[in-house]
């Protein structure tokens, strides 16, 4: 595999002066107890390029990220930047050798300015308006160079995702930074912010720049950058230069085996009514409608896609249906029982009335990290006849629950007494989702069913959605990911400022023309 | 948390015991440097409270009181709670005992009382506590502050009923009539006297073995029952046990009342176990030196009722200490106790990641400390 990485630098070095690669990874392992996250892992990223890293979860990508950024010290191995070997033990050393980091949370102060923001950790002199004038006339230099506009005086709160972004990458310039990491940086954005992004990172590129790219979506790779490392099990198992490769090569080597492209689906005629949504609103503690007189229906047999950006509302639209946010106008109906404002309905009502919930956020909201496994496994329904014993916990019950959820849905380890925070995300989900599709529920609301799942998983929860609604459940989807909900719906909405805004059949829909819906911009621009 | 990467035994074994070393080591210095020989002192301590029959009998009464202070705040804490309020607490369980047995003690024999003492110390604890956790559950006042709040008003209200109300006719000092012999709880000497084993006499009751049955029981609630899955949920990740249908609100309210609830049984101990009247101040810092027991014995039972024994062993110990060697005040104890407290509580964990490196050192990570991804 070095010799591959070899001979992509040389190709890429043949025509220019050969300056010394920005990045060099020498045989890096480390390990978190018996789990190798990265083993022997040698990758060259040369100045000035696009480096894309894919692999599924657990293969090692982000602990590879870590180490460079200096949130964890490598057992072993040797990193060089510009042919330097450096020893990076925090990020503060990790920024001084030219390197900065866009996480997949963005960290900034949500009451704090662009400017602000910017300036953070980085401030020059005693008084604080030093700073900001200083890092004001940067900020126009950075800006003019790299095309990359935000409002300096914008409060962080008031900005959408792909501004805040933005200002993330300008905090990494800001500081210096030669060499840019990004992780997922893609998994909030718009289609039409993706391709803003990306103009930023040639730009960025065109300047000398060099930047890493951390993706589970190929195709972003293929648009986008020169060079790509395939990593798997926590190895190297490919390096490639993304011109001579294709998207089906770099899925194989992902998962080492052949990926069936497409779903299979038999159409099923859709049945009765299971979830009446009638003019639903939801406001915020401000008052502000988060959900905005939404009327919609599903039927069993049929799964109903939500697209949109964002934070237009999806969110609130899938906790007002749990029983989570209390409903403010309007309200739905699901197996006779009527939820409305002076009638509301708690999670724990709404599960016994046959819903169930794979929420979007699975660390905060489908599982609690501290507990055992077996005990996120039963969450939600800890109050079933089946786990007491008396006014005790029935402790075999309910292991024997989670081993055999963990059986059918392949689990792995399969192990009902391992802290649920030490599965990989996409263990984590198939945990919550076999937990919530257990009781074979009537209506179910599914969010980011896929969102940090590597692509093996993704397949085999896709299928299990595709089953349920076969099998006669009405299933709400909200997904980012276009694909999944094009691959998946019967019926597409799409959300925009908490209003749908547009319906239409998942035959008709193509990326474009949701991509337009969800700006909101369908009128305007097609 | 720094030790959450280490191995269990590490966490709540190597780590408490090198923290009260250090404290132990930092005390050593104090007596050694006011001229006084350090070991002889220790001796002097551990002599004083284990030693002899009384000695031991002076222990188990003060780890009785910790052990339910400790309790208290540890059950709260896995609710994610933090009551300092404890000592108001068992201030308001004690008045509660004494109004029963001031209203009840000559109507009806000990096998009622005793049950009845154990109710009103319960109810009125967790009445006390009950206030703060409403407010907390559904305005929005910090607990930590209200309950703080709540301790200043129980010792106010406890001086105005002394003072004012409950005090005996005729006396100058604010105490209460004592109660009739069946308001009485039956010391352990008495009940080993029974049976036939002769034991010094010391203020240890039977409310010991009230300690120990709420540890078993409280061990099984939070670990064994879903109400204890609920509460642990809400304490770990409140939006995950509203996604799974529990109510918070409810979970602080009844969390705080059982809290409050142990913390009245120090007033128990004291007041129906002890003194046999009303008085004032009788819970003299027990509910604040739970918060120590807890946090020592990582909010696990098992390590409240380890904790408790230690503290035990640093009162009586000391006291004996302050008795026995002229050149150390009953000051320099309460030094002691609070160097005690200030490495074990405070900087629980300031040792972790020296032992944390000495101990990967010699062996490699035993668990994944994050999933890779």
């Amino acid at each position: 595999m070095t010799t591959d990485a070899d001979s992509a630098t040389k190709k890429r070095a043949a025509g220019q002066s050969a300056p010394p690669p920005a990045i060099e990874f020498h045989g890096i392992s480390k390990s978190f107890g018996p789990v190798r996250a990265n083993h022997d892992v040698s990758m060259t990223i040369a100045a000035g390029c696009i480096h894309g890293i894919v692999g599924e979860n657990g293969a090692g990508k982000s602990t590879l990220m870590s180490i460079l950024y200096g949130f964890y010290e490598a057992d072993r191995g040797e990193i060089k930047v510009a042919g330097q070997a450096v020893n990076i033990t925090s990020p503060d050393r990790a920024i001084a050798a030219g390197i900065g980091m866009v996480h997949q949370h963005f960290m900034l102060v949500d009451t704090f300015t662009v400017l602000e923001n910017i300036i953070l950790g980085a401030e020059r002199g005693l008084l604080l308006a030093d700073s900001i004038a200083a890092a004001g006339e940067e900020l126009k230099r950075l800006e003019a160079e790299y095309d990359l506009y935000v409002d300096p005086e914008a409060v962080i709160q008031d900005l959408p995702v792909g501004a805040l972004q933005r200002v993330e990458i300008l905090k990494a310039l800001y500081r210096g930074a030669k060499i840019l990491i990004l992780d997922e940086p893609t998994g909030v954005l718009t289609p039409q912010e993706t391709d803003q992004l990306f103009r930023i990172l040639q730009a960025l590129k065109a300047q000398g720049g060099t930047v890493i790219l951390i993706t589970h979506k190929l195709r972003e790779i293929m648009a986008i950058t020169d060079t790509v490392s395939v990593m798997r099990h926590g190895r190297v198992v490919a390096d490639k230069i993304t011109a001579e490769t294709s998207e089906a090569e770099l899925a194989e080597l992902m998962v080492g085996r052949k990926i069936r492209s497409g779903l299979k689906r038999t159409d099923v005629a859709v049945g009765k009514v299971a979830l009446r949504v009638r003019h639903l609103t939801v406001r915020d503690a401000y008052r502000v409608p988060r959900v905005d007189d939404v009327s919609f229906e599903i039927r069993t047999h049929e799964i109903v896609g939500i697209a949109g950006v964002s934070g237009n509302g999806q969110s609130e639209l899938l906790e007002v249906l749990a029983g989570i946010l209390p409903v403010a106008g309007g309200g739905f109906e699901i197996a006779g029982r009527r939820i409305m404002p002076d009638d509301p309905c708690d999670p724990a009502q709404l599960r016994t009335l046959g819903l169930a919930h794979v929420p979007e956020d699975r660390q905060r909201l489908g599982m609690v990290a501290e507990f055992s496994a077996k005990e996120s496994a039963i969450l939600g329904y800890q109050n079933e006849p089946l786990y007491q014993d008396g006014i005790m916990f029935n402790q075999a019950a309910i292991a024997e629950k989670c081993a055999a959820l963990m059986a059918r849905f392949d689990v792995r380890p399969p192990l009902p007494a391992v802290l649920s925070a030490n599965f990989s995300g996409g263990n984590q989900q198939k945990l919550i989702l076999a937990r919530e599709l257990d009781r074979a529920p009537d209506v179910l609301l599914v969010g980011q069913p896929t969102r940090g799942v590597d692509i093996g998983a993704v397949e085999f929860i896709h299928r299990q959605l595709i089953d349920m609604r076969d099998q006669g459940c009405a299933i709400l989807l909200v997904s980012v990911e276009l694909e999944e909900i094009m691959a998946l719906s019967d019926r597409i909405l799409v959300m925009f400022e908490g209003r749908i805004v547009a319906e239409l059949p998942a035959v008709d829909a193509d990326e474009r023309t949701l991509g337009l819906m969800m700006a909101n911009a369908a009128a305007a621009t097609a | 948390m720094p030790a959450a990467s280490l191995p269990r035994w590490i966490d709540t074994g190597v780590i408490p015991v090198l923290n009260i070393a250090l404290a132990l080591i930092v005390s050593g210095l104090i007596i050694a440097a006011i001229g006084e020989d350090p070991f002889a002192a220790m001796a002097v301590m551990v002599k004083g409270a284990l030693g002899y029959q009384e000695g031991i009998g002076y222990t188990l009464y003060y780890a009785t009181n910790f052990t339910f202070a400790g309790l208290a705040v540890a059950i709260a804490f896995h609710a994610g709670l933090f009551n300092i309020g404890g000592e108001g607490q068992a201030y308001i369980g004690g008045l509660g005992v004494g109004l029963v047995m001031l209203a009840l003690d000559s109507a009806l024999p000990m096998v009622l009382l005793l049950p009845l003492g154990l109710l009103a110390s319960a109810i009125f604890g967790a009445a006390w506590a009950a206030v703060p956790a409403y407010l907390q559950a559904c305005r929005g006042s910090h607990i930590v502050i209200t309950t703080i709040m709540f301790n200043f008003i129980a010792a106010a209200l406890m001086v105005y009923l002394m003072v004012n109300v409950l005090i005996q006719p005729g006396q100058m000092s604010p105490q209460s009539r004592e109660f009739d012999v069946s308001g009485h709880l039956p010391f352990v000497h008495e009940a080993l006297a029974w049976i036939g084993v002769s034991f010094a006499r010391s203020p240890l009751n039977v409310s010991i073995v009230w300690a120990a049955v709420c540890c078993l029981g409280l061990g099984a609630y939070i670990w064994r029952t879903r109400w204890g899955y609920e509460l642990r949920t809400v304490g770990h990740n409140e939006r995950a046990a509203v996604y799974a249908g529990v109510n918070p609100r409810r979970v602080i309210v009844i969390t705080m009342c059982i809290s409050g609830g142990l913390a009245g049984f120090v007033g128990m101990n004291e007041v129906m176990g002890v003194h046999h009247r009303l008085l004032l101040d009788f819970t003299a810092g027990y509910g604040f030196t739970g918060i120590a027991v807890s946090l020592m014995g990582r909010n696990h039972p098992i390590g409240v009722v380890l904790a408790s024994l230690l503290f035990g062993v640093l009162y009586q110990g000391g006291a004996e200490l302050a008795f026995e060697v002229p050149g150390i005040t009953r000051e320099l104890v309460v030094t002691i106790q609070g160097l005690v407290i200030l490495f074990s509580g405070a900087l629980a964990y300031m040792t972790a990641p020296w032992v944390a490196r000495i101990y990967y050192a010699v062996k490699p990570r035993p668990e994944p400390a994050v999933s890779a991804a």
